[in-house]
Formats: structure tokens, C-alpha cells, sequence
């Protein structure tokens, strides 16, 4: 196992307004390994990915006690628009913005400013390649992203979150809307990813879980579970209650 | 059967309210054109719309609107100038950065604003904005141009703020966590997505603002001195193609040609309003690329 931690994640609390989706949440998550979540509806997984970015601030009433670490540093102490840069995001839905697919690639790249034309091209050029559209899109890069299929649009985000070089990438279902094909597709593209970076996965699929993961979580009415390697979880789980969930006993 | 009869008679009912409203839409229309086309028979098309001077009781009469195109193209653009970036920043404002307590007061401010008669806030305009442009400007008169631009562009300013505020509104949520994902601060994803998503939006509130403006009659006759000339600044007095017809219509005489030049006016005006709720129609439904 490698020693060094991407993200520490000691004694975790988050509430919204009385709402307690997060209890007592400990897990480290190290470089370089896809880290997938599993869990029914409601157990928490997509408010713990978007603590590592610190999405769920966006929310009123949000409130949270323990800590989160992301390279030995509190994300309460970095900034914000530095965290999301290095921590990207790719949503459940796809969401290209409405622009050309350059322009959705660029946006990003765009906002840190700095970049002349041929650095811009080179860079979204890169970008979509990392993310496996490039042979797709290369000869309509000015048309409109919406024309693109489902599983094309949900790998231009991804490009799009690889434009602003992160560090760790969060999927957060991001096969939920895709046929058998794209999600292939797009798994294929995750486990090219993780040479370079880390990746957390939420997903609903636990098949999904068990092919892409290194490890695996188990999250049930926001407590985690169980977290153990994804062979682990999916042979011989610790908990029954993990057992009951991967067999399809409930969820 | 009693149930059918009663369906039927309903049914048509309705079907009477609806189409009386197109009647009687085609019925003004027909009048003002049949009594407005009269005036060509005296001066020609171009020289009604392009004479420089409005002198309808003179012998002979000359009947010039350039003056008055002028005088309403001016206080609505001075209006635009005003109203157009302080009711976008208010509704990127209320839509985007302000708490949900000073939203609802802002929004009943704004929709409290819409509600004052336009009659009283000419007659506020006449008593403090008058002399206060008088006295900055060092002006013979503060009954100018820009009194009425500064006048309508209060009036003009619900009607931008509220519809351009839905327009933010119902940029679906997805694209501003989208942006702030990337990393994107407040500011670039307000600017970068919001702005742009909703841009069809936020044009339709200005142009239906403008469309306001320009069809706004009592506020600019009280403030904006009525002299038929074409103005050459925004500190002189100017007379707008409303003010005309309200002022004039009770002396004219039935039948005269000042008759029929003011019902001339009101095809023009109202070609201008069409033009501009077709714009903002346009806008409004303009198809997602």
C-alpha cells in the first residue's frame, strides 16, 4: 500500500439545518487508486464527495464539525477556487455549458487567464485526448456540445475537468444516464485516469464498483460502513449489512 | 342532454371573449388607420416623417414629425442609458449575491416602484428633479430632456429588474455548480455562465423597459418642456410623439388636418412599440443553440 494520503478524513459531522447526512466519517484516500462508494440513496456519498471540494458550502444552513485534509493542509485553510481547481468535479448529469465543444474545454483554462491562442488549442487538445474523445470530436470542435451523445458529453466534462490540470477527479455518478456502451466507454477512460491522478467514484452501480475500484466504500444512513479493498468487500465483506447490500438484499 | 347544452353554451361563451379581443384589437387598428392615412392626402409620407417643423395650426399647416421622433428617441435613449446597467446589476444583485432577507425587501421595493402612477412621479420629477437640473446645469429651464430620461428610467426599472431577475433565476442550477467546480469564483461564474445563459432573457426585459418608455406619455409631458424643435442636447427641452397627442387632441378639430396628423402619429408610435415587443419576443423565445 502506498504511505503517503491525498485526503484525511478524521471524525466527520455534516448537518443541513437539522438534517444529519454525515456521522462520524473516518477514512484516508490515498494517490492514485480509484476509490469507489457504494451505498443506497440517501446514506451520504454525494455529500461526502462534494466535501473534498467543498461544494456543499453552496447550500444554506450547512454546518460541519471534524476535519478533512487534502495533502496534510485543513481545506477550511485553502482557497476555495484553488481546492475545486485541484479536485474536480464530473457531475451525474452531463453538463456542457452552452458553447462549442472548444469552448467548453477552454472555459475552464480560460478563467486562470494567461494562455494564448496556441497554448489554449494545445491544452484542450491534450485535454480531450486524456479523456478519450479527441478521435471523436476533433473535426467539430466549433460545434455546439449539446449535439454530442449522451456519454460524448458526459467525457467532455471530463476533459473539461482535466483542462485545469487537478489533482483528483470526483465522479459523481457519473454513468447513472448512459447507456451499456458509453459507460464502458467512460470506465475505460477511469482507469487510464488513475496513473495520473485520484479518483473517487460514487456510484449506484455496484457491478460498476467492483470493476473499476481499488478499494471500496460502504456507506449506510450517513455512517460509513465498511472500507476495504474492492476484492475484500465483494468476497468476503466484514459486515453483514455490506453483504446484504452488494447481493441486492436492499438499496 | 342538460349537461351537453350547458357544455355548449359554456364552450361558446368563451370561445365570444376570446375572439371579441381580437375584434376589437383589429377595430382600433382599422380606425386609427383610416383616420391617420387621411393626413397623407395633405403632405407626403416622407415629408410628415422627416419635416423639421411641427406647426399644425399655422396657414398653411406644416406637418413635420422629425422633431418629435427626435424628442422620443432621445429621452428613451438617455432612459436606456439610465436604466439598462443599474436594473441588470439589481437583478444580477437580488438573483445571485444578496441574502434571502434583503431579496424579499429588494423585490418589494422594486415591484412598490412599478406601482406608483407615472402621474405622481412626474409631478415629484417637476418639484425636485426640475430645479436640481436647473441649478447643475445653470440652465434657463430644467425642463429638459434629461429630467424625462431621469424619470423614465425609474419607470422603466421594475420592468427590467423583475423579468431580467426571472431570466437569472431560471438558469438551471447545474451550470453555476458546473462553474464553481471548475474552480470558477463568483464573479467569473456570474459573468461567464449566468450572464450568457440568460442573455435571451435580460434582452427582453430591456427591450420590453424601452418599449415602456417610449409609450409613456404623462410623466414626460409634465417634465420635458414640450418645444417642437429637434434638440441638439439632452439639456434642452424636447417634445416626444405621446406628449403631441395628449396635449394636442383637445384642441384639435375634428376632421382637420391637425386631426388626422395626431391619429398619423399614433400609427407611427404604435409601430415603434410592435417593433419593439416583436424584438423582445423574439428574445424571449429564441431557441437554445
Amino acid at each position: 500500500m502506498v504511505n503517503t494520503t491525498k485526503f484525511k478524513i478524521n471524525n466527520l459531522n455534516i448537518w443541513f439545518g437539522a438534517i444529519h447526512p454525515l456521522k462520524e466519517v473516518n477514512m484516508q484516500i490515498f494517490p492514485n487508486e480509484i476509490l469507489s462508494i457504494i451505498g443506497p440513496s440517501n446514506s451520504g456519498k454525494t455529500t461526502f464527495l462534494r466535501m473534498l471540494n467543498r461544494l456543499n458550502e453552496l447550500q444554506d444552513n450547512f454546518k460541519m464539525t471534524g476535519f478533512v485534509e487534502y495533502d496534510k493542509k485543513d481545506i477550511r485553510n485553502i482557497d476555495v477556487e484553488f481546492l475545486r481547481r485541484k479536485v474536480g468535479t464530473v457531475f451525474a448529469l452531463p453538463l456542457p455549458l452552452p458553447l462549442s465543444i472548444f469552448e467548453n474545454v477552454a472555459y475552464g483554462v480560460r478563467m486562470y487567464g494567461g494562455r494564448n491562442k496556441k497554448e489554449l488549442e494545445l491544452i484542450v487538445e491534450e485535454a480531450l485526448k486524456k479523456a478519450y474523445i479527441w478521435e471523436e470530436v476533433k473535426d467539430r470542435l466549433q460545434e455546439s456540445a449539446f449535439k454530442l451523445s449522451g456519454g460524448q458529453q458526459q467525457r467532455l466534462c471530463i476533459a473539461r475537468t482535466l483542462a485545469v490540470e487537478p489533482d483528483v477527479i470526483l465522479f459523481d455518478e457519473p454513468c447513472s444516464g448512459l447507456d451499456p456502451i458509453s459507460t464502458a466507454k467512460v470506465e475505460e477512460a477511469m482507469l487510464k485516469l488513475k496513473q495520473n491522478y485520484t479518483i473517487v467514484l460514487v456510484t449506484n452501480n455496484v457491478k460498476q464498483a467492483a470493476r473499476v475500484g481499488d478499494r471500496t466504500a460502504f456507506f449506510l444512513s450517513g455512517e460509513l460502513i465498511e472500507l476495504d479493498k474492492t476484492d475484500k468487500i465483494f468476497t468476503a465483506p466484514a459486515d453483514v449489512r455490506t453483504d446484504g447490500y452488494i447481493r441486492g438484499k436492499f438499496g | 342532454m342538460f349537461r351537453k347544452a350547458k357544455e355548449f353554451i359554456i364552450e361558446k361563451l368563451i370561445q365570444v371573449c376570446g375572439l371579441a379581443s381580437i375584434f376589437f384589437v383589429v377595430v382600433i387598428f382599422l380606425f386609427l388607420l383610416k383616420e391617420g392615412l387621411a393626413v397623407f392626402k395633405i403632405v407626403t409620407p416622407l415629408n410628415f416623417l422627416f419635416g423639421k417643423s411641427w406647426y399644425p395650426i399655422s396657414d398653411p399647416a406644416q406637418l413635420g414629425i422629425l422633431p418629435l421622433i427626435c424628442g422620443s428617441l432621445l429621452v428613451t435613449l438617455g432612459a436606456a442609458i439610465i436604466s439598462i446597467p443599474i436594473g441588470v446589476a439589481c437583478a444580477i444583485y437580488i438573483a445571485e449575491i444578496a441574502p434571502s432577507k434583503t431579496k424579499e425587501v429588494l423585490k418589494a421595493g422594486v415591484e412598490l416602484l412599478a406601482a406608483i402612477p407615472s402621474v405622481v412621479l412626474g409631478f415629484i420629477g417637476m418639484v425636485t428633479l426640475v430645479p436640481w437640473v436647473k441649478n447643475i446645469f445653470h440652465l434657463p429651464t430644467g425642463l429638459t430632456a434629461l429630467s424625462g430620461s431621469i424619470m423614465l428610467a425609474f419607470m422603466a426599472m421594475p420592468t427590467i429588474v423583475s423579468i431580467a431577475e426571472d431570466a437569472l433565476y431560471s438558469v438551471p442550477k447545474s451550470y453555476k455548480e458546473g462553474a464553481f467546480a471548475l474552480g470558477a469564483t463568483h464573479w467569473q461564474t456570474i459573468h461567464r455562465v449566468m450572464l450568457p445563459a440568460a442573455s435571451s432573457g435580460i434582452l427582453a426585459a430591456v427591450m420590453l423597459g424601452i418599449g415602456r418608455v417610449i409609450g409613456e406619455t404623462m410623466a414626460v409631458m409634465m417634465i420635458t418642456g414640450n418645444a417642437a424643435v429637434i434638440p441638439h442636447s439632452l439639456l434642452q427641452p424636447v417634445r416626444t410623439l405621446t406628449a403631441t397627442i395628449a396635449a394636442e387632441m383637445g384642441e384639435a378639430v375634428v376632421g382637420s388636418e391637425h386631426y388626422f396628423a395626431l391619429f398619423a402619429i399614433g400609427i407611427v408610435l404604435f409601430i415603434i412599440s410592435f417593433a419593439i415587443n416583436v424584438t423582445a419576443d423574439l428574445f424571449l423565445h429564441r431557441e437554445n443553440r
